[in-house]
């Protein structure tokens, strides 16, 4: 069987999607060389300048334009190269794209795809490209967020997020763009909203997003050998989150940690945490514990990004902590 | 307005060429020529010490990109080919001008007195430039395109306010031009008259986008627009950039605000280590600007008005080859960084949260075995 890297993957679901709809465009800064991180190469070849859109070096007027480009009809796809640089375009984001839908009053809709290199991944990138940011999304009604953990997922994701009529923030991770997987057959589409049940297991539930998906799964092998199993929910996308994923999950195993790969400070596993205290608490056997980067800057130093990020053997620490949590005893009234 | 009242038809990129407005002191072929605005008059000292700066930060970015290749650097952004602009730039600035630098500015850091080794220890990821921006007037590199521009009309303002006879200068590449940032920055300068001087290398590309994709007029023309002159200079000629900057900071300093200054010149390498450039350009496009080298030309100067000897030329090549070599053991010895150094300075004082996540994070690290073959993957008991 074909492989097929995590790169290819988005090459792959823009392909698709570009095939099967004439609407879908693309939007970004060198994407017409097939972009810096090589995910749009020769699409330009294959669906000509119309469709495929070098621009300037304007976050905003990229993100912007994207905007108008979806009132006029189109399905833009617009690459933010690094997601960093929502920073520069936010306004668009939030205040305009976010809210179009809900102050036209259902009249305009916004079907574009917001798409680029997230995530840290100890690659050296430092503070101001190495951020996951998912989470500063999370905070804005309006809009959906995907973040694949595999090729395989990316190419569904993603063309589910292109056919979808909200708009959506792909995030790919730029420390996965080489992994691969057996390229599976024909088109592919995973709706958005449904998490994934990466691996069973009946001890504690791991619930990662994007790279922190294969950290469970490598902290749950090393797990298993000393007698712990564990659960691995891949939760594919924040909004809309699949809250009975991860509730049917704890109410099995009684025990959850939250591992994501942003800073701890109200980073997306709060949400997930607070999910739990509100509608687990009388499955929990213990707290909540979650996994997150550093609350700094990221630096750049390898040496410093090896304790900032997240890792497998943190996430088997975190879990062994919590196995030895003694339930408490019934509060005297 | 059609781009036909410009002159410019669409798919034409003949704007982009260099044109008769380029300001040039020195030709490609080494002759002095002068010019009505902009005169310029150096002692043969002088013009040595230029030389021997064009020379020298050719050989640091030589240097790091070899180490690079040889993975001792994560990434580097050569500036070959743009040392003209940069050390021209550099030597126009003040002891007490500041400058705020994009991340290729290294012969301008040259300048600034900032030892190579610690922007080399950038890019071997150690740090984020280990220079202090207020002392060196030389801020650290920024990595997000076009934002400096805003922090130079700040600052340029502050010191306006304080009365100052300084200036800023601040760095930007053609591609940054498309910023909003940049352009926000523009109208400041120019509404404030702030004392700031826009230094934009147009070295042709934007990684892989050719100018034509970020302007269809030159860009010093945008400046008028903006309400402020702009000037194009050869950039690979490194007394009119010297001129011409000088004479711009000085018209900043004196009260009549900002200026852009375009400096026409080649992005010779990749964009960074990580870019393959054949991809997008031809290689004869290069061949044709190697004729415009910036070195070669002073080079050439200095040896036909016999300001320079074939001596001057060995000594200058030996110190390179001490710099190479300092520059080469330094990087190779720098120390990784104390991992407990990463909670420092993020805020002047610690927050309670963060001071916790440290002591997690040093129970963590205590948590493993120290042994021969690194941290295990499941912390012991002990
Ligand atoms: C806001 C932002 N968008 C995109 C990038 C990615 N990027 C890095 S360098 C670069 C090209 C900059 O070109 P130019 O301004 O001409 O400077 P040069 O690299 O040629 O010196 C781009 C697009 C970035 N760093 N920041
Ligand atoms: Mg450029």
């Amino acid at each position: 069987m074909a492989e097929l890297t995590y790169r290819n993957a988005v090459l792959a679901a823009l392909a698709q999607e570009m095939e099967r709809d004439e609407r879908v465009v693309l939007l970004g800064e060198d994407i017409t060389s097939g972009g810096v991180f090589k995910t749009t190469v020769g699409l330009v070849d294959r669906f000509g300048a119309h469709r495929v859109w070098d621009t300037p070096i304007s976050e905003q007027a990229i993100v912007g334009a994207a905007m108008g480009a979806a009132m006029a009809g189109l399905r833009p796809v617009a690459e933010v190269m690094f997601s960093d640089f929502y920073a520069v375009c936010w306004d668009q984001v939030v205040n305009e794209i976010a809210k179009t839908r809900y102050m036209t009053g259902g009249q305009v809709t916004l079907p574009l795809v917001l798409r680029g290199a997230n995530g840290f991944g100890s690659l050296g990138f430092g503070s101001q490209h190495g951020q996951s940011v998912e989470n500063w999304a999370m905070c804005v009604p309006g809009l959906k967020i995907a973040s694949p953990a595999t090729p395989v997922e990316m190419v569904g994701l993603l063309a589910a997020a292109i056919r979808d009529e909200d708009p959506v923030l792909v995030f790919e991770h730029k420390a996965l763009y080489g992994v691969k997987q057996p390229a599976p057959e024909g088109e592919q589409f995973i709706p958005l909203g449904q998490a994934r049940v990466a691996r069973e297991g009946t001890d504690v539930t791991l619930v990662g997003l994007s790279i922190t998906v294969g950290m469970c799964e490598r902290a749950a092998a090393v797990l298993a050998d000393t007698g712990i199993s564990a659960e691995v929910i891949d939760l594919r996308t924040l909004v809309p989150l699949d809250a009975q994923a991860v509730l049917g999950s704890v109410g099995k195993t009684g025990r959850l940690v939250v591992v994501e790969e942003n800073p701890g400070q109200l980073g997306w596993g709060a949400a997930i945490a607070a999910l739990a205290a509100e509608e687990a608490f009388d499955d929990l056997r213990a707290p909540v514990i979650r996994v997150s980067g550093g609350n700094v800057p990221w630096p750049v130093a390898r040496e410093l990004e090896a304790v900032v990020d997240v890792s497998p053997e943190r996430i088997a620490w975190a879990v062994q902590t919590l196995m030895k949590h003694a339930a408490a005893p019934p509060r005297q009234h | 307005m059609s781009a036909g009242d410009i002159g410019v038809s669409p798919g034409d990129s003949s704007f982009a060429e260099a044109g008769p407005e380029l300001i040039q002191l020195l030709t490609p072929e080494g002759e002095r020529v002068e010019h009505p605005d902009y005169a310029i008059d150096l002692s043969p000292e002088e013009l040595r010490a230029i030389y021997r700066d064009l020379a020298l930060v050719r050989r640091v970015d030589v240097e790091a990109t070899a180490l690079q290749r040889q993975g001792e650097l994560g990434i580097w952004a050569s500036l070959l080919g743009q040392e003209g602009a940069q050390v021209g730039a550099g030597w126009a600035l003040e002891d007490q001008d500041m400058a705020f630098p994009t991340y290729r500015e290294h012969g301008v850091a040259w300048c600034r007195k900032v030892d190579p080794l610690d922007v080399i220890s950038l890019f071997r990821g150690c740090d984020n430039g280990s220079w202090d921006p207020l002392a060196t007037k030389f801020n650290l590199y920024t990595v997000v395109i076009g934002v400096q521009c805003l922090h130079a009309v700040g600052y340029g303002m502050g010191i306006q306010r304080d009365g100052s006879d300084s200036a800023v200068l601040a760095f930007l590449g053609d591609g940054a031009t498309s910023q909003g940032d940049v352009n926000e920055s523009f109208v400041w300068a120019s509404v404030f008259a702030a004392p700031v001087v826009f230094f934009c290398q147009n070295n042709q590309y934007a990684i892989s986008e050719p100018i034509e994709k970020q302007s269809r007029i030159p860009l010093f023309q945008r400046a008028r627009g903006f309400g402020f002159p702009g000037v194009r200079v050869d950039g690979n000629d490194v007394l009119a950039v010297l001129a011409v900057t000088r004479k711009a900071l000085e018209a900043a300093r004196t009260g009549q605000g900002p200026t852009f200054i375009e400096a026409y010149t080649y992005r010779m390498g990749a964009h960074t280590t990580s870019d393959d450039p054949s991809r997008y350009r031809l290689a004869s496009e290069m061949e044709a600007w190697k004729l415009k080298d910036p070195i070669e030309r002073v080079r050439a100067y200095l040896i036909r008005s016999g300001q320079a000897d074939a001596a001057f030329f060995e000594s200058i090549e030996a110190e390179s080859d001490e710099l190479a070599a300092r520059i080469r053991k330094g990087t190779t010895e720098m120390p990784d960084p104390d991992p407990s150094s990463m909670f420092a300075n993020v805020y002047a004082e610690q927050t309670p949260y963060l001071r916790e996540q440290a002591e997690q994070f040093a129970a963590y690290r205590a948590s493993f075995v120290a042994s021969g073959d690194g941290a295990p993957l499941v912390g012991s008991e002990a």
